[in-house]
């Protein structure tokens, strides 16, 4: 019985996001394998298609692969975020210059809401738009459609992992979709996570197919609401809806390990009023201002035999506030509190909660409003950042030789995002070409 | 200056000063200066700004900057170290400036393709052409549409 769906979904996907910007402007590593590190160059967070043939695991540890990778040449880069986040952009514009219903879901991710009709044919469509996408940006992606957001993404699952759909995959049909559903283990279900997807194994429901056919109290039972959700929508009957505006932010954190470990003071300091600079300028990006001041400093718990410590101190403003050196000093009035001397510390970071709008005002009786001149400032200085680059203009506090930073050794050019690093194009011999 | 606002007589109130408030006030663009004298005749036939992006830039996301680095394209007006607008959504044709890969690198040059053949051109005597056969596969990352330099 073919669905009777109003509406259709499909989920666009960039495939190896990260390591396919790092190419676009490198062809010489087109068949190459490429792996990206995570921040601080610890594991490994994208891998190109020949670097997953060389079995290179998603998010190990990069020295536990370092034998493999240097036999096989493979390009290694640290994330270069500023990059990956210019390419992400372009992606979505382009999607939603073609379409009105779209909601970016996350950095090489979109759903795509279409009404029935919209598309008489909606795989060549999609194998148009992966075209266009691929000719303008460079960023091949894999496009799965669906009567639901959950069939989509299986959907867009069997897009990339069958060669023969060549990217793009359409579930329409009652009954190829169960031979389909029959495939994918309940953990690659879109929304089951580890612990349902570990208590579904309990039960012995492997499948989507599986869990499908279950009886809806049962599963309402041991998934909650949530679970039968997925449910409903694994049988083609939508239920979660197109979010076209993310929820509003609830918290904002800024916290990264460091490069090696820090003991002194002065270095923790300089880490916390750094991380509470960018925690503050998203903050001001997102037109919110926080209420609650969370610090926290941790030493490395993998090391054993080294001595241990971890600490936080929150603290509540007596008004909402997106002023950097406002945060700067209540931050650093924490830090000072809970930092003891003698340890390897390793990570620290900075949590702003109880985030509010910045119109937003509770007067209170003793209150005296935040001079506007705060507001001019920080305006002033994210307009500086903005246009002549991050941390153009910094608090003095962030320090300047910041030794504590996290290691990027690999890091690829801003090739989209600074004037005095755009790609080359030769305009000379090409070097294989001898000069004779 | 008088800023008095008169009410009513039958209301109790005889008047409201306003407040002195130092907050930034945003008005309309004029050409003029507030001036005693005529105001400007022009400001009736107030234009936007040019933006050069406009101009420059059709298709943003499919727009790149490089730079080149080279003098094998004087001939085609691109001097060593330029930057050059490359869109990638345009169709090369036979004449476009391309960025094409050549040995695994970006590389500028003119497309020059007829039926017969094709060839990727450079436009400085010094430099050969290459030509396109089915042992060398073409491939084109982008059309480039302006070289910007200073004078």
């Amino acid at each position: 019985m073919p669905f009777t769906a109003s509406e259709m979904f499909g989920l666009m996907d960039c495939n190896n996001f990260y390591a396919s910007c790092e190419r676009l402007f490198r062809p010489d590593l087109t068949n190459r394998p490429v792996v990206v590190l995570s921040n601080n160059d610890g594991c490994i967070i994208a891998r190109s298609n020949e670097a997953k043939a060389l079995g290179i695991g998603m998010g190990t540890p990069y020295f536990k692969q370092e034998l493999l990778i240097r036999k096989h040449d493979v390009a290694v880069f640290s994330s270069n975020y500023p990059l990956y986040g210019d390419i992400s952009q372009r992606v979505m514009d382009i999607l939603m210059q073609l379409e009105p219903d779209v909601e970016v879901y996350s950095i090489d991710e979109a759903f795509i809401r279409l009404p029935t009709g919209r598309h008489r044919d909606l795989e060549s469509w999609g194998r148009s738009l992966k075209t266009t996408v691929q000719k303008h940006t460079g960023i091949p992606v894999s496009i799965g459609f669906g009567p639901t957001k959950t069939l989509a993404k299986i959907a867009n699952r069997f897009a990339k992992k069958n060669p023969s759909a060549a990217g793009i995959f359409v579930i329409t049909e009652q009954q190829p979709v169960d031979r389909l559903l029959a495939a994918v283990p309940v953990g690659d279900i879109w929304g089951i996570g580890r612990r349902h997807a570990a208590r579904l194994k309990k039960h012995s429901i492997h499948t989507a197919l599986e869990l499908k056919n279950c009886a809806d109290t049962w599963i309402r039972k041991q998934l909650t609401v949530t679970g039968l959700r997925t449910a409903m929508e694994l049988r083609g009957i939508p239920c979660i809806s197109l979010e076209k505006t993310g929820p509003a932010k609830k918290s904002i954190c800024t916290s990264r390990s460091f490069g090696q470990p820090v003991y002194t003071l002065g270095d923790l300091q300089e880490a916390v009023a750094t991380y509470t600079t960018q925690a503050a300028c998203k903050l001001r990006h997102e037109g919110l201002r926080t209420t609650i001041v969370d610090v926290f400093i941790r030493t490395n718990s993998f090391k054993k035999d080294a001595p241990q410590y971890c600490n936080r101190r929150i603290f509540t403003l007596p008004a909402p506030s997106s002023h950097t050196a406002t945060l700067i000093k209540v931050a650093l009035t924490s830090l000072n509190a809970i930092y003891r001397p003698g340890y390897r510390y390793q990570k620290a970071g900075v949590l702003l909660n109880g985030l509010v709008p910045e119109n937003y005002e509770q007067l209170r009786l003793f209150h005296t409003p935040a001079p506007c001149n705060e507001a001019s400032l920080m305006k002033a200085v994210d307009e500086i950042n903005r246009r002549w680059g991050r941390d153009t203009i910094q608090p003095a506090a962030a320090g300047l030789a910041k030794e504590w930073h996290f290691r990027q050794m690999k890091k690829s050019p801003a090739y989209t995002t600074r004037w005095s690093e755009l790609p080359i194009a030769k305009a000379s011999f090409p070097e294989s070409f001898s000069m004779a | 200056m008088n800023t008095r606002l008169h009410i009513k007589k039958t209301s109790s109130i005889k008047a409201i000063f306003p407040a002195g408030c130092g907050t930034a006030l945003h008005r309309p663009l004029f050409l003029s200066g507030v001036s005693a004298g005529f105001p400007s005749p022009a400001d009736d036939y107030l234009d936007r700004k040019l933006d050069l992006n406009e101009h420059l830039v059709k298709n943003p996301a499919a727009t790149f900057f490089v730079r080149v680095a080279g003098d094998s394209m004087l001939g085609a007006g691109i001097n060593d170290n330029d930057i050059l607008i490359v869109d990638r959504s345009l169709e090369p044709c036979n004449g476009s400036i391309v960025i094409a890969v050549v040995n695994g690198e970006l590389t500028v040059k003119r497309l020059i393709k007829n039926k017969a053949s094709c060839r990727l051109a450079a436009e400085n005597p010094d430099y050969p052409d290459l030509e396109i056969d089915e042992e060398t596969p073409l491939e084109i990352w982008g059309v480039a549409i302006y070289a910007i330099h200073s004078l």
